[in-house]
């Protein structure tokens, strides 16, 4: 089975790291990342936390500075091509007493496409309105930023992300705090969304988010990437010393789709390792 | 009051009370939602060395204030986007050495020492005719500034990180907003004077962001409480022979805390009627 509607070589590449290495106060977070990102890719990142999922997106992001290595955004570097991006954040640290509704918060989004002193259009307000239909939330629009629940605000925060008509959409455990049916609403927007947009999708729960992703990089300082749903042993091995969350959520089979057979290895290897 | 105005201070009074609001109850509104009123109270006392130095030279005060307090601005600006900790401990120090120069340069200025307790605490009384047009003419900047970059400015308060990859200059814009403040608390030092400056960027802020959730609105709200502060204690001050600007801060205070506790008492209210289980609405069969 082949995850991908089209053939890689028609597809361009939106985002490359080469040999990428990055550290916090001396400690190495990635190390050694050499990773590529192509139109329409659907990828899930998944590594146990603290395995510098969010410092990945935050390097291609242009947040986070590589101590050694290369990233290339669109052709770019990413202060440059970083607008192309829309962005999610797992924990958004704004203020939730700050006195902006949804509909500003939305608009912010086509900051990257309005130069300064000038304001929003008429097209932008179209651009917002259908991101935030998207979502379902253009009901709450007026609503103050602070009055939402947490997945609301989540949606809200993707509809920001989608109103900068983004090239690629990185999501930073976008399914956190909601509840298993706006979630799987979530990725049915996602995979539809996936049809022009490439998106790159950080969790730490592997089962939800094997079934709907095209290929799965697993993410521990080192990342393995085969551009494949499949997970293999060596990113097992990368990512995970002991990958109890795999065997609870019994959805090995479903990720393990072509060899069932290894589901009874790793669960083998489950019970000598912990 | 009326009868007051035949004098021409007082119209002056009134001029500069009103400019001061609207200055305040913009820049005020950024500085509540950025939280950076610390960063606030170190510019406008560091603008005090900037008095000082002007004082010295036998230039004028104000000059010397606006470019002293600009250039405090820019730093301390810089270090709390630099400095990874003891942001807080950099501006206390820079706070602490602007008041102190400024004390020493009149110090060694011979024959002086009138004026300066008016720029401690105010002299909203004393504003000439001349202040009044360079309030005005700041006013007007403090005003367009934020009217043409009201979506950049919104959006890096509310969401630095988010603002920085849409490719907004984020620290150029927070640098000018420092410098905003920085031209808004030597306008306040006039009225309400150094050490109530703050007051005056804080208390119409805090006040009008219990009633509205919108930042412009906040804006507009906050320079209309300002003004009523403003001259509400310009009244006081007048009917009862107070020091203007110690009765403009207690005004202030003093709707602070009525409105923040009849805030209270209608959250109270709310919380209590959803706890009370009220009856179940009738559905047509």
């Amino acid at each position: 089975m082949t995850g991908h509607p089209g053939s890689v070589i028609l597809r361009m590449e939106v985002i490359r790291l080469e040999n990428v290495w990055v550290e916090y106060d001396g400690a190495t977070v990635l190390e050694d990342v050499t990773f590529a990102v192509r139109e329409r890719d659907f990828i899930g990142v998944i590594g146990p936390n603290g395995g510098g999922k969010t410092t990945l997106l935050k390097t291609i992001l242009g947040l986070t500075k590589p101590r050694r290595g290369r990233v290339t955004v669109l052709g770019t570097t990413p202060l440059k091509g970083r607008r192309f991006l829309g962005y999610v954040p797992q924990y958004s640290l704004f203020d939730r007493d700050f006195p902006v509704s949804v509909w500003d918060v939305v608009l912010m989004g086509r900051l990257g496409h309005r130069g300064l002193f000038r304001g929003y259009t008429g097209a932008d307000q179209a651009i917002a309105a259908r991101a935030l239909e998207a979502v379902d939330m253009f009901q709450l629009k007026d609503r103050q930023i602070g009055q939402l629940s947490w997945g609301q605000r989540q949606r809200v925060l993707i509809a920001r992300a989608l109103a900068a008509e983004p090239k690629v959409l990185l999501l930073d455990e976008p399914a956190a705090a909601l509840d298993s049916r706006v979630e799987a609403g979530l990725y049915d927007l996602l995979r539809a969304l996936n049809e022009t947009v490439a998106i790159v999708m950080v969790s730490h729960d592997i089962g939800v988010i094997s079934s709907y992703v095209k290929s799965i990089a697993c993410l521990n300082r080192r990342l393995v990437y085969h551009d494949s749903r499949e997970i293999t042993r060596d990113m097992l091995d990368v990512a995970y010393e002991c990958p109890v969350d795999l065997i609870a959520h019994g959805l090995a089979h479903r990720v393990l789709d072509t060899h069932n057979e290894m589901t009874t290895d790793v669960s083998g290897e489950v019970h000598d390792r912990c | 009051m009326l009868n007051a105005l035949q004098y021409e201070f007082m119209r002056n009074a009134l001029a500069a009370g009103i400019l001061v609001s609207v200055a305040c109850g913009i820049i005020g509104t950024y500085v509540v939602v950025n939280r950076i009123v610390f960063l606030a109270g170190g510019i406008s006392h560091a603008a005090y060395g900037g008095i000082g130095l002007g004082i010295f030279l036998g230039a004028s005060p104000v000059a010397g204030a606006v470019s002293f307090s600009l250039g405090a601005a820019l730093a301390m600006g810089v270090v709390s986007r630099r400095a990874r900790q003891g942001v807080d401990i950099a501006i206390g120090i820079m706070w602490a050495m602007g008041m102190a120069l400024g004390i020493i340069l009149i110090d060694m200025t011979p024959g002086y020492s009138a004026d300066l307790m008016s720029y401690l605490f105010g002299s909203i009384l004393a504003v000439p005719a001349s202040d009044i047009t360079l309030m005005a003419v700041l006013d007007a900047v403090i005003i367009l500034t934020p009217v043409a970059l009201y979506k950049e400015f919104l959006a890096v308060s509310f969401d630095e990180e988010f603002a920085l990859v849409a490719g907004a200059p984020v620290e150029a814009l927070y640098l000018v907003l420092l410098g905003l403040v920085a031209l808004t608390a030597v306008m306040a030092m006039r009225v309400v004077g150094l050490i109530l400056t703050i007051a005056l960027l804080t208390i119409p802020a805090a006040v009008s962001r219990q009633f509205t959730a919108h930042l412009g609105r906040m804006m507009a709200l906050s320079s209309f409480l300002g003004a009523v502060f403003t001259l509400t204690g310009l009244w006081l001050s007048y009917a009862f022979d107070l020091t203007p600007g110690a009765a403009i801060v207690m005004v202030s205070g003093v709707a602070f805390a009525l409105s923040s506790v009849w805030r209270a008492l209608r959250h109270r209210r709310t919380a209590a009627s959803a706890l009370t289980p009220s009856p179940p609405p009738s559905r047509p069969a």
